[in-house]
């Protein structure tokens, strides 16, 4: 770990808190943890791949890297997904895996303290509570806070091989 | 300095020297040895032992010592060869192995295997120079001190000796690099007492007083420098007393440093210097860890990609039309071609790699199953890439295990069959275009087509006796068969030829057997030259491009009505000459939308894949290129079909079919049609011969 990662992560435990990427799919605001973050691009070139899940568009190249993309839109049945100029791919390393997730926008980095976490309610969200690490609340905005590596390594994601593979 | 630094380099080193040392052992011919053979094998050993004194190996120290004190009986004509001797000697050299991979790991050797091998090294000397050694060394005069001791106690002795055999010595590094120059000193200092340094040119000259031998010394500067590098001589002024009494008992040092103060040093160094070559090339190569390759093998297929990005955005912007351009972009593509070429060789070994550990174990198998067998070994030089060779050693381990289990028959069968006492097995290796062919060929009895097709119905497997030859051997790979009527420890417990195919098949490759009975057996594995490049045929579905491997395609042909033959069940048969094929469509398999569905007027490929034939409906043949192979596993997972992707000019990803695979999936949806594709399962369309 670097001087400044270690100074910045020894602020950040200080204060309880950890900075988010947010993102939006449909009308709701998500939020994942930036450090697993890798890059945000376009969506493009994707090339189907057969007899795979509806959610996963497919495979990109990324420098040379073959990263497999997944549409979360789908995945949690939005009424839309389409694919437009605003449509964007995020590039996440979980696992020592790289997964791009397509969403409909990327708005902003924002640094939460522990007071502004809140535990999840038991339903009523459009994501099954396994995946969901709490709620942001940031003046009148609410950010659900997704565990983006729990999620893509879980078994209906279908992107890691089943285990004792 | 720390001295583990120098751990890996010695492990290495006495690696090789090991692996030397058997290669010459077994190709030691026991009536008649060969003296630079027996000399090699003892360097070996001796090198080894210094290193392991420096680093304070004592198990692997005492054991090479016992082991190179009968080496120089053995060279020195004292103690006669016999196989029983080079047998136990193969033992000690594996006893080594162990030893090193302990210490590799961080932990002491066990101590009892240890004991072990010790006494049996210690009880041959016992046994074979007990009565002889003591009147030999009488004869041979100089030295009447060793001549009294038994050589039980003449080993732990002798090993004294050599070590207390120490005295001055005026070290010379000829042309060493400044780091390694120092790295030396320091290293020097350690041994003994540094009297007195100073340099000339770029020789450096040391004079150091050391209880270590001149051997030793150089045995351990040889761990940093080459042999050439380096000249030990022994200065007379202030060699103690007590080495010269020690000199004349010393047979392992023969020459006294004293008597003749260049020659040990300066006969070591040209001995290894000129030990086939081996050593002098090293000098000129460097040894690199395969991720490094791996990493620029990579880049360079980037580097391709790339390139071949810009010349499909020269074609196709009509306004560009620089000859200069032009010109550039052709060289860069040259260029890339050479250099992606020039990389991939760096990954190439000769399957001498593979080859070199079978001597070995065909004499250890041929001993423990009482047979006569003669390994021959064809296209040693044949080159293959690195990972595959790696991946191809257990399989044809497995295939000449079999070969001498199965195969070749005990000697006295053999010569009631008219055939010579000694079995023969070769192995082979050959280029084919873009393949390398690995064959293992034994000249024994050949399969029994009755005993195979018996065995099958025994276990299950639905057989004909109509089925041809090549159906019968194939049976051979069904996972559990053998046909071995007791099952040895060799093989014949039915674990293993499944394996074997399954390996070879991940590969890339695929394996063949054709057999002769009475005659004997060939089994023959086709693999890729490379995993990591592969000709391949674009080919165009509906929007889809993807790519099949050249190897797996045979033609293709625009199908004809009349040659097509509708199936109950809704399977087609394509005629093609004599043949019936089953086509498989690619849109079908693949769910692609606006695929052409008549088949008349799309293109049938005829690819083969694990011995099936089958013909594949495309829409178009776009081309024929190399593509770099890119794994789908590293970030996604297996698919089934694909075995995996690459990235075309424009920067998108291909899918590479897996010919055999595609074969299976259109099997397993026919017979569960919503397989794999739960959420978006579309009405599959018939294919119509119209």
């Amino acid at each position: 770990m670097s001087h400044a990662t270690a100074l910045q992560t020894a602020a950040a435990v200080e204060a309880g808190s950890q900075e988010f990427l947010v993102f939006s799919l449909g009308d709701e605001e998500y939020a994942i943890d930036i450090l697993k973050v890798q890059e945000i691009r376009g969506y493009e070139n994707v090339t189907r791949i057969a007899n795979a899940p509806d959610f996963i568009k497919g495979v990109a190249n990324l420098r040379g890297v073959i990263v497999p993309i997944v549409d979360l839109r789908i995945k949690f049945r939005l009424e839309r997904a389409d694919y437009d100029d605003q449509t964007v791919v995020i590039v996440v390393n979980i696992a020592d895996r790289v997964v791009g997730i397509v969403v409909d926008r990327v708005s902003d980095v924002m640094t939460l303290t522990a007071e502004q976490r809140k535990p999840a309610p038991e339903f009523g969200l459009s994501l099954p509570l396994d995946y969901i690490s709490g709620l942001g609340n940031l003046d009148d905005r609410m950010l659900v806070l997704v565990d983006i590596e729990k999620m893509l390594t879980s078994e209906e994601m279908a992107l890691v091989e089943e285990a004792g593979e | 300095m720390d001295i583990t630094e120098f751990y890996d380099t010695f492990f290495e080193e006495a690696d090789e020297l090991l692996a030397e040392m058997e290669s010459h052992l077994l190709e030691l011919d026991v009536d008649n040895p060969d003296l630079e053979r027996l000399n090699a094998i003892f360097r070996a050993a001796h090198s080894i032992k210094g290193g392991a004194g420096t680093f304070g190996f004592e198990a692997l120290q005492r054991t090479t010592h016992l082991l190179e004190n009968l080496l120089d009986y053995t060279r020195r004509g004292e103690l006669a060869l016999r196989r029983d001797i080079v047998d136990t000697f193969l033992e000690a050299k594996d006893m080594l192995n162990d030893q090193l991979d302990a210490y590799r790991q961080g932990t002491e050797p066990d101590p009892e295997a240890l004991e072990r091998i010790c006494e049996t090294l210690r009880r041959l000397a016992l046994e074979e120079l007990g009565e002889d050694a003591g009147t030999e060394i009488q004869g041979d005069g100089p030295g009447p001190a060793p001549a009294a001791e038994p050589p039980t106690e003449e080993a732990p002795v002798k090993g004294e000796d050599s070590q207390s055999e120490g005295g001055r010595f005026q070290v010379t590094l000829i042309g060493v690099a400044d780091k390694d120059r120092d790295l030396l000193i320091e290293e020097l200092a350690q041994l003994g007492d540094i009297e007195d340094q100073q340099a000339e040119g770029d020789c450096h000259r040391v004079v150091l007083t050391s209880s270590l031998s001149g051997d030793d010394i150089e045995a351990v500067m040889c761990f940093i420098a080459e042999p050439e590098q380096l000249e030990v001589r022994g200065l007379t002024a202030a060699t103690p007393p007590a080495a010269d009494e020690s000199q004349p008992e010393a047979p392992v040092e023969a020459t006294p440093a004293r008597d003749k103060p260049p020659a040990p040093a300066k006969a070591e160094a040209a001995a290894k210097g000129g030990d086939a070559g081996k050593k002098g090339g090293e000098s000129t190569s460097i040894r690199v860890p395969v991720s490094k390759v791996d990493q620029i093998i990579n880049l360079v297929g980037e580097l391709i990609i790339t390139q071949s990005m810009l010349n499909q955005v020269a074609e196709d912007s009509e306004t560009v039309n620089d000859g200069a351009l032009v010109t550039g972009l052709n060289l860069l593509q040259r260029t890339a071609r050479d250099l992606q070429e020039a990389v991939m060789s760096v990954r190439m070994v000769p399957m001498d790699y593979v080859f070199s550990r079978f001597p070995r174990l065909v004499r250890d198998l041929a001993g423990k199953l009482g047979k006569e067998v003669e390994l021959v070994t064809e296209g040693k030089s044949t080159e293959l890439d690195k990972g595959l060779t790696e991946r191809i050693i257990d399989p044809l381990t497995h295939l000449v295990r079999n070969s001498l289990d199965h195969g070749i028959e005990t000697p006295d069968r053999r010569e009631a069959a008219g055939k010579p006492r000694t079995g023969r097995l070769t192995l082979s290796a050959q280029h084919q275009g873009g393949n390398i062919l690995i064959e293992v060929i034994d000249d024994g009895g050949g399969l029994s087509r009755e005993k195979i097709l018996e065995k099958a119905r025994h276990n299950g497997l639905a057989v004909s006796d109509s089925m041809s030859d090549d159906e019968v051997w194939q049976l051979i790979f069904a996972p559990g068969f053998s046909t071995a009527e007791a099952v040895s420890d060799v093989s014949g417990r039915g674990v293993g030829m499944d394996v074997v195919k399954r390996n070879i098949q991940a590969m890339g490759g695929h394996v063949e057997i054709l057999s002769t009975p009475g005659q004997g057996t060939t089994t023959r594995i086709v693999l890729p030259l490379t995993l990591a490049i592969l000709d391949g045929m674009s080919i165009k579905v509906g929007q889809e491009m993807f790519i099949l491997p050249v190897s797996a395609v045979i033609e293709s042909l625009q199908p004809r009505a009349e040659d097509l033959y509708s199936m109950a069940g809704g399977d087609v048969l394509l005629k093609v000459r004599e043949d019936y094929l089953p086509v498989v469509a690619v849109h079908q398999a693949l769910d692609v939308a606006d695929a052409i569905t008549d088949p008349t007027r799309a293109i049938a490929v005829i690819v083969q894949g694990e011995g099936r034939r089958y013909a594949l409906l495309v829409d178009q043949l776009v081309g024929q290129q190399q593509v770099v192979v890119k794994n789908l596993e590293t970030n996604y997972r297996k698919v089934p079909g694909v075995s995996a992707a690459t990235i075309l000019g424009d920067g998108s990803v291909a899918l590479i079919l897996d010919v055999a695979d595609m074969h299976r999936l259109v099997q397993s949806k026919q017979e569960n049609p919503v397989f794999g594709a739960p959420t978006r399962a579309r009405p599959v369309e018939e294919v119509e011969p119209s």
